[in-house]
Parts: C-alpha cells; structure tokens; sequence
C-alpha cells in the first residue's frame, strides 16, 4: 500500500472546474463529475475540491454540486469554499463528503476547527493554509483565496490549528502555484518541523520528482492541480494520474 | 432485486452508482413493502450503533430484516455501521444488534505510544481467507477505505471472511449463510470496490 497520498485538486467555480496560475486568472478547463469520472479510473486514493469563488462571493457551498461529486466519486475526498459555520459542515459531512476544508473562516477563528473535530473528528477535518511572501521576503497567510495578505506567520497558524483540534494542514505555495516549477520546499519544512499532524503539499508540482522532494522535505502527502490537468508545453486539458506502480517506485527508495 | 436500505443515514447514491457500474441494478428505498419484497438487501449507515438501530425500529425494519434473513433467506450485506448492526451488541451503545452474527462491536483502544488515531480512517490493506467468492479476482494487497472507530469481534472464527491490521488484526469482513458483511466501504474504494460488487452480483446470481 502507497503510504504517500499524491492528491488531485480540483478547482471550482460556476458550478465548472477552472484552473490558474497563482491563485488568479482561473480558466474554465471543464465539468467536475466529468473529473471525477475520469479519476475514478484511475486508482486515484483521494479527491480535493476547492470552490475558490464562495467566500468571496459571500454565499454558501455548493450543495447540490457537493452531492453530485459525493454520489459519482467512488473515493474518498474533501470539499473546501465558503465553509464559516458549524452547521455547514454538519451538512457537508452528511452528504457524503469525508475531508471538510476550512481556510479563511478558521484563520478567522479558530473555534470552527475545535468544533467541526469534534462532530466529525479531526481526520476529517483539514485546514488549509495559503501562503505568499510579502515584499521583505517573510512568509505570511493570506486568506480570501489569496486576495488578503495578513500579518500571520504561516508557522504560527499551523502550531495554532493543530492545537484547536484539525487533522491534516493543506499547505499552498501562492507564488508557486499553477507555475510547475516545483513545491516552495523551504516553507514546506519549516511547517513539518514544527507540526506532528500530516502535512500536504500544494501549489507549484509539474513532475513527479517535485513529488519526491515534498515528501523528502516532510510532507505526508502531495497535491497538485496543472500536473494532472494539463498536458504538453501548450498546457492543452488532458487529464492524467501515473500509473500506481511508478508512484510505488518513486516513493521506494 | 436489490434494496438499498435507506433509514437516514448517509448518501446512499455512491453505493447505487458503483453497483450500477458494476452491471447490477439498485433501488434505494425505505418503503416496507418493496424491502419486504427485495432478494438482496444492503444495509449502509455511518454513525453511532445506537442512533442506527433507534432509526430501524422507528421504521419498522428490525422484525422485517429478521422475518427476510431467517424466514426467506434473503441475502443482506451490511457495510461499515451497517456490519456492526449485524451483531448481537456493542460497546458503543446499549440497544440490541440484529443478532445475525454471532459477536460483539468494541472499541479501538491504543495505547499512546501505538501513536494510532481513532477513528482509523484512510486505505488499509484487506486479507481473505482462501477462496473468500466476494474478494476474488482482487490483487495481493488490494486496498479499501476505512472509516470506523469500532471493529467487530467474531465469537465464531468461520464467520470471519476478512482481515485488516490496525494496531491488531480485525476481522474487516464476515459471512454467516447469506449474511455478509464489510466494515470498509467498498463504494468509496475505486476499483477495488467495483470488483468486489461484481463479485456480489455474480453471488447473487448464481443463488438465484
């Protein structure tokens, strides 16, 4: 068995799957439950879905589109966007959906993590932190799908979430994300070092040894969006996953 | 036909759609007359033992599922909280299980050092016994996907169909006559999941 999760994120918006380069310019790349159906094939161990236009657009997740994903995907996933409330994610868990992925509202208040662990406990409960260098090269959280740098060291907020209660940190490289130049490695161990709950790495793979340098850095497990999305140097919509055996392989030595 | 027991409990869909893809066919009801007529019941559920059997006596379902295992011989596979309501009782609750199956649901307890988180939740590997018909034309190693923070123990070794290890080994899957059932969730677990469906639709038609 892979103890390493290589985690397809798919983004959404208008009910489509869009994809950008760091955190901006989405395009429309598809039908989600098209996705799905794909990477149900493909012995793909978990799903992310984030809607990067719910908080933003202050309303409520998706539900109906949530179900739909719930019902067609045949593996594990989680949902993130627009979650604020207990109550959400309540109703999240109970269509089906095993990961709730909470960003800015939990950065916001940390209670939410304590009290969506202890509904769902805390395997299922993931938070998701944005990061971006500001200009004197720190890093620092961003939240609103990145449209709002805060003050808070990244390292901080990870101590602070797994002490209220979450389970795993989705650790997202702004810069690097959409970019395929690799995973920020730098900040992906200062978190690891400083947290015991499982760390996974997102934003900037373009090949499967960014894959092997996350984990070699500390990560638990590897997210990546434009590798499995898109194909070839004109970045034309193919939608891929390797072959369990190399991923056995690369993970190996 | 089979019924897919709904007594509100979960989404139910992903179990229909797999055993669609599967090449079987499924309704997912709570109407007692169509369950009283079904040849294969599969009884999902997540949560707590006792809210899920609190929910089947509201709905009148306890006698009906015994009147159709012991009476009919109709064939019933329960997964995850639905195998654990197979059982006589458990640790988790103090209502009565169905009693198909002869043993009792406890608690994963590890000690710290185990440094094993409760619920055990991700893919583990699943162990058949020899010639097991639900787990054939499965790899080596084939994985399925786990959520549960208790596990059943069999009073009867022969009812043990399947083993998983989590800090011990526990029995993942049983059987007793046309009693099935499987703590993992076999419609979450890709294409593991849809070869173990196949092989209950191929079960299933071969008994017919």
């Amino acid at each position: 068995m892979l103890a390493i999760r290589v985690i397809p994120t798919l983004l959404l918006k208008n009910s489509g799957l869009v994809k950008g380069v760091n955190f901006k310019n989405h395009k429309y790349v598809g039908d989600p439950i098209n996705a799905v159906k794909i990477f149900n094939e493909k012995e793909v161990d978990e799903l992310v879905f984030l809607d990067v236009s719910a908080t933003n657009e202050n309303r409520e997740p998706d539900y109906r589109l949530i179900e739909d994903i719930a019902s067609e995907a045949f593996i594990p996933f989680g949902y993130g966007g627009g979650i604020t409330n207990i109550k959400q994610v309540k109703k999240i868990i109970r269509l089906g959906v095993e990961k709730v992925i909470i960003n800015t509202s939990a950065i916001n208040d940390l209670t939410l993590i304590t009290d969506a662990a202890k509904f769902a406990g805390s395997q299922s409960v993931v938070v998701s932190i944005d990061t971006k260098k500001n200009f004197l090269g720190k890093y620092r959280v961003a939240t609103n799908s990145g449209l709002t740098l805060t003050k808070l060291d990244p390292i901080e907020l990870a101590v602070a979430c797994e002490k209220a209660g979450a389970g795993e940190v989705m650790l997202t490289s702004i810069d690097n994300e959409g970019t395929s130049k690799g995973y920020d490695l730098d900040l992906i161990n200062k978190i690891c070092t400083s947290i015991t709950i499982p760390v996974v790495a997102s934003g900037g793979a373009g090949s499967l040894e960014h894959f092997k340098q996350a984990i070699d850095s500390g990560a638990s497990a590897v997210a990546a969006g434009s590798y499995f999305i898109f194909h070839g140097r004109h970045k034309a919509v193919l939608i891929t996953y390797p072959e369990y055996e190399q991923l056995e392989q690369l993970f190996k030595e | 036909m089979i019924v897919i027991l709904d007594y509100g409990v979960g989404n139910l869909k992903s179990i229909q759609n797999m055993i669609r893809k599967a090449g079987g066919e499924a309704v997912i009801s709570s109407n007692k007359e169509l369950v009283a007529k079904a040849s294969t019941v599969i009884l999902p559920g997540v949560g707590a033992f006792d809210h899920g059997m609190e929910k089947l006596h509201e709905l009148g379902f306890v006698e009906l599922l015994k009147n159709l295992v012991y009476e009919k011989g109709v064939m019933i596979l329960g997964v995850c909280l639905g195998m654990q309501l197979l059982f006589e009782r458990s640790e988790e609750g103090s209502l009565d299980g169905l009693g198909f199956i002869k043993g009792t649901v406890k608690r994963f307890q590890f000690k710290k050092e185990q440094n094993l988180k409760v619920p055990h939740m991700g893919w583990n590997i699943v162990n058949p016994i020899e010639n097991a018909f639900l787990y054939k034309n499965l790899p080596n190693n084939a994985r399925f996907y786990f959520v549960h923070s208790f596990y059943v123990e069999c009073e009867r070794e022969q009812d043990i169909l399947a083993t998983a290890s989590y800090g011990l080994d526990f029995a993942c899957s049983v059987n007793s006559g046309n009693v099935f059932g499987a703590q993992f969730h076999p419609e979450k677990s890709h294409k593991f999941g849809m070869q173990f469906f196949k092989n209950f639709l191929e079960y299933i038609n071969a008994s017919n």
